[in-house]
């Protein structure tokens, strides 16, 4: 019988009433009296110097406040990067200036240039095409191999287009070598992980306010993290002390990471409200998203893995370029090293690994993380090259990866990490019980009848989240601690109100994070109020983002709990006259053990803040408290995924026919959350496999600009889907057992596709066809039909 | 976008009369124009909407003939073509998305020839005349390349009269974001002969494949067009296909039009 | 600027509007139904459908001026008389069919307009109905099986966990 209320119920979302009936509140829903209007004078061209901006015909023209350009901003300090990365020989990554406005050069095709504030947004936009840019177009570099051999620079200034040359571990890379130059057999794999465009459907916003009387700033932004954005864009950029600036994140319509980080209008409304004294809004058109948000992915890699006659795994080595574009976005270096690098063991005992990541510059738009971030790119190769080494050596691929699953636990990894739990044949073994694999040959014999052609793939993934134990990643060169934080405030009337570091774009905090504290309490849920997303009301935390919320910030919120309950209880023992060792709580009510002497919950509140019959002298009124929690360890979901496809042999066009997702996320709280967490993976797994795809011609105009040509996966393009989290192996290290299910579904399906369209390319005799770049577009897939 | 005038005339004459000034445009649906705009890839002085147009809206049979108001949209065409002109139906019902299908009009769509759109295609094999305010058009002589027919500035398309085939039908296989046609193919057979238009595949715009009508005219049957091959030349190429995958679906998508006709 | 007249959930309004101010800015600006969103500028996210005379149009595809004398329903229109969430609504509270919240609006709009004209519709018909709203959450999963359930029809055991 499933739970109706508390930890493993599917409690229905509370957010969802005001979303469903038009109420809630995202960032362009906000309008300040006052209010101007920024629209964006961005680069046309991919690269270029920037000599001179012309402004004074649209500073003549109806309703221009002012017109900002790169000089405007010489005085405070550029956008910040929030790691640092160190190379193979021990030096520091090179790290250019990023201008809040372009300044001597443009870098990409959607650089800023310059900003019309006027009185209306038309006004804005009919000046800001009266805005002359003069700029000698310099030759682009796109290519990231071209970039590091000698292409032209994207920053003068730093004389290389090699950002890091990154190696892990590099003890391992002799040792690796060599048992490469030695195995029976070593297959080798090149291939893309296609450049993505994260596009939430909110495409992004900021709202700058400036408060005359107090010399305070505010932002609302859409950011999966504002006290992230208030630290940077305070500390780094503006040089607004803290508590000078509030930054706003309300409703805000999905991130997949590409509102994690500071980006350049935010800084720029913010310092334009406070010079003009009046607020400043600037919402991006969707054109204008494609070429300002980060992207996400873009590596080239080559993979190799050796194997011994019975197919156990020797070594892998792989060799990643990895696109950061124009500058370093906020997370960038960290993408393909630390998230990356260190996934590459996957489910595996793997025993020597090196991975090599080579970072470039490119006159392209800077790339971060998006959902997965790094850990899809791991899986994608590990289980690709897998599949093929199967095939090579003739053996069943499930085999091969059940040979080599870790079994162990702990494991420490060749690549630094250690996996504290997992079941990796328990997964495997769902996902061929979900999946029907026994039913396939039925099926497949179907889709013969109907001259299609049918494959069937699968794959396992492991990923690291619950970012970040921050003694660690400051080790490894993040700029940032990854704690996360919640203050729990009771009410004299016993309701409480969380207020959460973390960030819900979608998530369901506000309805999961009360099942939590309720059951903890054994109070309603409905007792429980989630606040988040205003630096002026919640502590400093660090956002969500990489799996986290749960993981790290709800276990903030159970470790406050835990404080209020000790002191509630110190409460309880006084007025019952006990000891507080003796109460416990239950269903809401304190009682002494083994009496029928008890105190409501709601007694007990009230008397914390009416402390008549109340332990003055050691205990102070009120029920409040706030813990910040800094896990001692990544959590390692893993699981199992299954793609059948249908490949129509006359077009090339791959549909998907059925898809099996079997995941351990440890503990569950919201299992509805959970399920829908990983149907939105999968699809943009799938996106990532069949459909999208950032293209850039040689010039460096985005080709995929806009919905025409940037394929968004639609109902009509997927299946339902078949998942299940029964296979729980939960978190050793932090409270609830949770280890996180935000991005599993991006990370593990990819691979899956393309097994899936390769095997039925094989079955169908195109022995040829060993690997298709992704995405897998009819046209891409008929091609290589063609031999 | 920029500003303009928009004007809704009620009658035809009031609409020539409002499109006679300079940089006047007429406004279908504005399914297509209004991005466009948007865009600021325009810059009308005045637009002149034809919804509100008595007259314009409708579908009706007149003779052999299927008759549709210039001002019609897709959601009218694909509901009340249905019986007449099933395969015009089809067509109609698969155009852009339902909510798009409520805006956008035939003639706004002809007007516009997006060398990937549908329409084309049903007017071209049908042997349609365009009707205007001022002459009848045949498809034949409408199209006149990407984003151009022979209409002139102002000329407003008050209907467009199909004849109806034995049998026709349209295959379209989508472009995977924007979902026009990467290539569609109409065919129509009358009893003087079948024809065969496609759009979506040639820098040229919507075309005849001559050859298939010939083969097709003689055994109107999927296989007998086997034989046939098309050159990849003047294809398109981009993205979502090379020249020499449009020349593969163009053959593809015309035999799968063939067995829907049959 | 022209004066336009409309009916929006049953209400008579008016305001000064210029030629291109769009129907989506019309609302959401002088009107303040936020309700409906901007997600796209080629008309194809769908998160700005509202329902004019009945019939689910793009409100970002449509001039302010063209909705004169219409009536026009949003989803601040949706909730029943008492402000309880309606059919399609509770369907999609109740499968989950929503995460960020920003496409839904459109996709609840849309579904109200499917329903009405095929109150049956079948798993394919209600995904190629959707085919003019994107969402990027949910995967399309929920949404689905909120709209078969809106509908009245089981939910398939696939869809049903």
């Amino acid at each position: 019988m499933p739970k109706d209320h508390g930890i493993g119920a599917s409690t229905k979302r509370r957010e969802d009433v005001r979303f469903l009936t038009g109420k809630g509140r995202y960032t362009d829903d906000i309008n300040i009296n006052g209010q101007a209007y920024a629209w964006f004078v961005r680069s046309d061209v991919a690269h270029g110097t920037l000599n001179g901006v012309d402004t004074a015909d649209a500073a003549a023209m109806p309703g221009v406040l002012r017109i900002f350009t790169g000089a405007d901003f010489e005085a405070v300090g550029g956008i910040p990067c929030g790691w640092q990365v160190t190379d193979r020989k021990g030096e520091v990554m090179l790290e250019p200036r990023h201008p809040v406005l372009a300044h001597g050069k443009v870098r990409h095709v959607g650089d800023p240039i310059a900003v019309v504030v006027a009185e209306t947004l038309e006004q804005a936009r009919d000046a800001a095409e009266a805005v002359v840019p003069d700029i000698t177009e310099l030759e682009p570099v796109l290519d990231m191999k071209a970039a590091v051999q000698g292409g032209p620079l994207v920053h003068d200034e730093i004389g290389s287009n090699l950002c890091y040359d990154w190696g892990f571990v590099e003890e391992n890379k002799e040792a690796v070598d060599a048992a490469i130059k030695g195995a029976h057999h070593v297959t080798t794999l090149e291939l893309v992980n296609n450049r993505l465009i994260a596009n939430p459907m909110e495409p992004r916003v900021a709202v700058g306010d400036y408060a005359q009387h107090d010399d305070s700033s505010t932002l609302y932004t859409t950011s999966q993290n504002p006290h992230v954005i208030r630290l940077l864009m305070g500390a780094f950029v503006l040089g607004i002390p803290e508590h000078k600036l509030r930054v706003v994140a309300p409703d805000v319509g999905g991130g997949f990471g590409t509102k994690i980080f500071h980006y350049a209008e935010e800084a720029f409304v913010t310092f334009a409200a406070k010079e003009l004294k009046r607020a400043v809004k600037w919402t991006a058109t969707r054109s204008e998203a494609f070429i300002s948000d980060a992207h996400g992915r873009d590596h080239v890699t080559k993979i190799e893995l050796a194997l011994d006659a019975d197919g156990h795994f020797l070594a892998l080595r792989t060799d990643t370029y990895a696109n950061m574009g124009a500058y370093l976005s906020t997370f960038a270096p960290s993408v393909p090293t630390w998230l990356h690098g260190t996934l590459m063991a996957g489910n595996y005992k793997t025993p020597l690994i090196y991975v090599n990541v080579k970072a470039v510059f490119t006159n392209t738009v800077p790339v971060d993380a998006y959902r997965g971030a790094g850990r899809p790119e791991a899986t994608f190769q590990l289980e690709r090259v897998i599949d093929k080494a199967a095939r090579e050596m003739g053996v069943d691929p499930i085999e091969l990866r059940r040979k080599n699953f870790i079994t162990e636990f702990p494991y420490a990894t060749p690549v630094a990490v250690e996996y504290d739990t997992g079941d990796y044949h328990a997964t495997m073994d769902k996902l061929l019980e979900i999946a029907d694999v026994a039913g396939f040959d039925a099926r497949l014999a179907k889709s013969k009848a109907n001259g299609k052609l049918r494959g069937l793939g699968m794959n396992c993934y492991i990923e690291a989240c619950g970012i970040a134990p921050s003694n660690l990643v400051g080790q490894l060169g993040a700029r940032a601690g990854l704690y996360e934080s919640a203050t729990v405030r009771v009410n004299a009337t016993g309701g409480l109100v969380v207020m959460t570091g973390s960030h819900s774009h979608g998530q369901g905090h506000e309805t999961s994070f009360p099942q939590v504290i309720a059951e903890m309490i054994g109070i309603d849920e409905n007792m429980v109020e989630i606040v988040h997303g205003d630096t002026a009301n919640t502590p400093m935390g660090m956002g969500t983002y990489g799996s986290r919320s749960l993981a790290v910030g709800g276990s903030a919120m159970v470790r406050a709990t835990e404080k209020i309950i000790a002191k509630a209880k110190k409460i309880a023992a006084h007025i019952l006259e006990a000891s507080d060792a003796d109460i416990e709580l239950k269903d809401g009510s304190f009682t002494v053990a083994g009496t029928d002497k008890s105190l409501a919950w709601g007694d007990v509140c009230l008397a914390a803040y009416v402390p008549h019959n109340y332990p003055l002298a050691d205990l102070e009124p009120g029920l409040e408290e706030t813990a910040f929690y800094d896990p001692a360890n990544f959590t390692y979901p893993s699981g199992a995924y299954a793609c059948e496809v249908e490949v129509d042999p006359e077009t090339g066009k791959v549909t998907i026919e059925r898809f099996a997702a079997a995941d351990d996320f440890g503990n569950i709280v919201n299992p509805m959350i959970v399920d829908g967490q990983v149907h939105g993976g999968i699809a943009q797994g799938i996106g990532q496999a069949l459909m999208e795809g950032a293209s850039y011609d040689e010039a460096g105009q985005l080709v995929s600009g806009s919905y025409m040509d940037y394929t968004m996966p639609r109902a009509d393009d997927l299946p339902f889907y078949t998942v299940d989290h029964s296979c729980q192996t939960p978190c050793t290290h932090n409270p609830l057992g949770v280890k996180g299910c935000g991005e599993a579904g991006a990370i593990g399906s990819p691979p899956s596709v393309v097994n899936a369209v390769v095997d039925a390319l094989q079955r169908a005799g195109h022995t040829n066809v060993t690997h298709i770049d992704m995405p897998l577009s009819p046209a891409r897939v008929w091609a290589a039909m063609q031999g | 976008m920029y500003a303009f005038e928009l004007e809704r005339p009620k009658t035809l004459d009031a609409a020539k009369a409002a499109l006679a000034g300079d940089e006047a445009q007429a406004l279908g649906g504005g399914q297509t124009l209004i991005p466009t705009l948007k865009a600021r890839l325009a810059s009308p002085a005045k637009l002149v909407s034809l919804a509100a147009v008595e007259g314009m809206s409708g579908v009706k049979a007149e003779g052999d003939q299927l008759v549709i108001g210039g001002a019609t949209t897709h959601a009218i065409v694909a509901a009340e073509a249905a019986l007449t002109y099933p395969g015009l139906a089809d067509l109609a019902s698969h155009i852009g998305d339902p909510a798009v299908r409520n805006r956008g009009t035939i003639g706004g769509s002809l007007a516009n020839n997006d060398p990937s759109a549908c329409y084309p295609a049903a007017v071209l094999a049908s042997g349609a005349t365009i009707v205007t305010d001022r002459r009848q058009i045949a498809a034949d002589a409408f199209f006149d390349g990407m984003f151009t027919t022979v209409l002139d500035e102002g000329e407003i398309i008050t209907e467009v009269r199909f004849p109806v085939p034995q049998a026709g039908a349209y295959a379209k296989f989508v472009q995977p974001a924007s979902r026009f046609a990467l290539t569609g193919v109409f065919v129509a057979r009358f009893s003087e002969g079948v024809r065969v238009a496609v759009t979506g595949a040639s820098e040229e715009g919507v075309f005849r494949w001559t050859e298939a009508e010939t083969a097709l005219s003689g055994n109107f049957a999927p296989e007998a067009v086997d034989g046939l091959s098309v050159s990849p030349d003047g294809m398109i190429g981009d993205l979502h296909g090379t020249p020499a995958y449009r020349a593969n679906l163009v053959k593809v998508m015309t035999k799968r039009a063939v067995a829907a006709a049959s | 600027m022209s004066n336009v007249t409309m009916k929006v959930n049953g209400k008579p309004v008016s305001g000064d509007v210029e030629g291109r101010t769009l129907l989506v800015d019309f609302l959401r600006g002088p009107l303040g139904l936020t309700g409906t969103h901007v997600g796209c500028d080629t008309s194809q996210c769908g998160a700005c459908v509202v329902h004019v005379n009945g019939e689910a149009v793009k409100a970002c595809a449509m001039f302010a001026l063209e909705a004169e004398g219409a009536e026009v329903r949003t989803i601040e229109g949706m909730a029943e008389a008492d402000g309880s969430l309606g059919t399609i609504q509770a369907a999609f509270q109740e499968h989950h069919g929503l995460q960020c919240g920003f496409c839904t609006p459109g996709m609840v709009m849309s579904a109200a307009a499917l329903l009405k004209d095929n109150p049956k519709p079948s798993e394919a018909e209600i995904r190629e109905y959707l085919e003019g709203n994107i969402c990027r959450c949910t995967g399309y999963h929920n949404i689905v099986k909120a709209i078969l359930a809106a509908s009245g029809q089981d939910v398939p055991a696939i869809a049903a966990e």
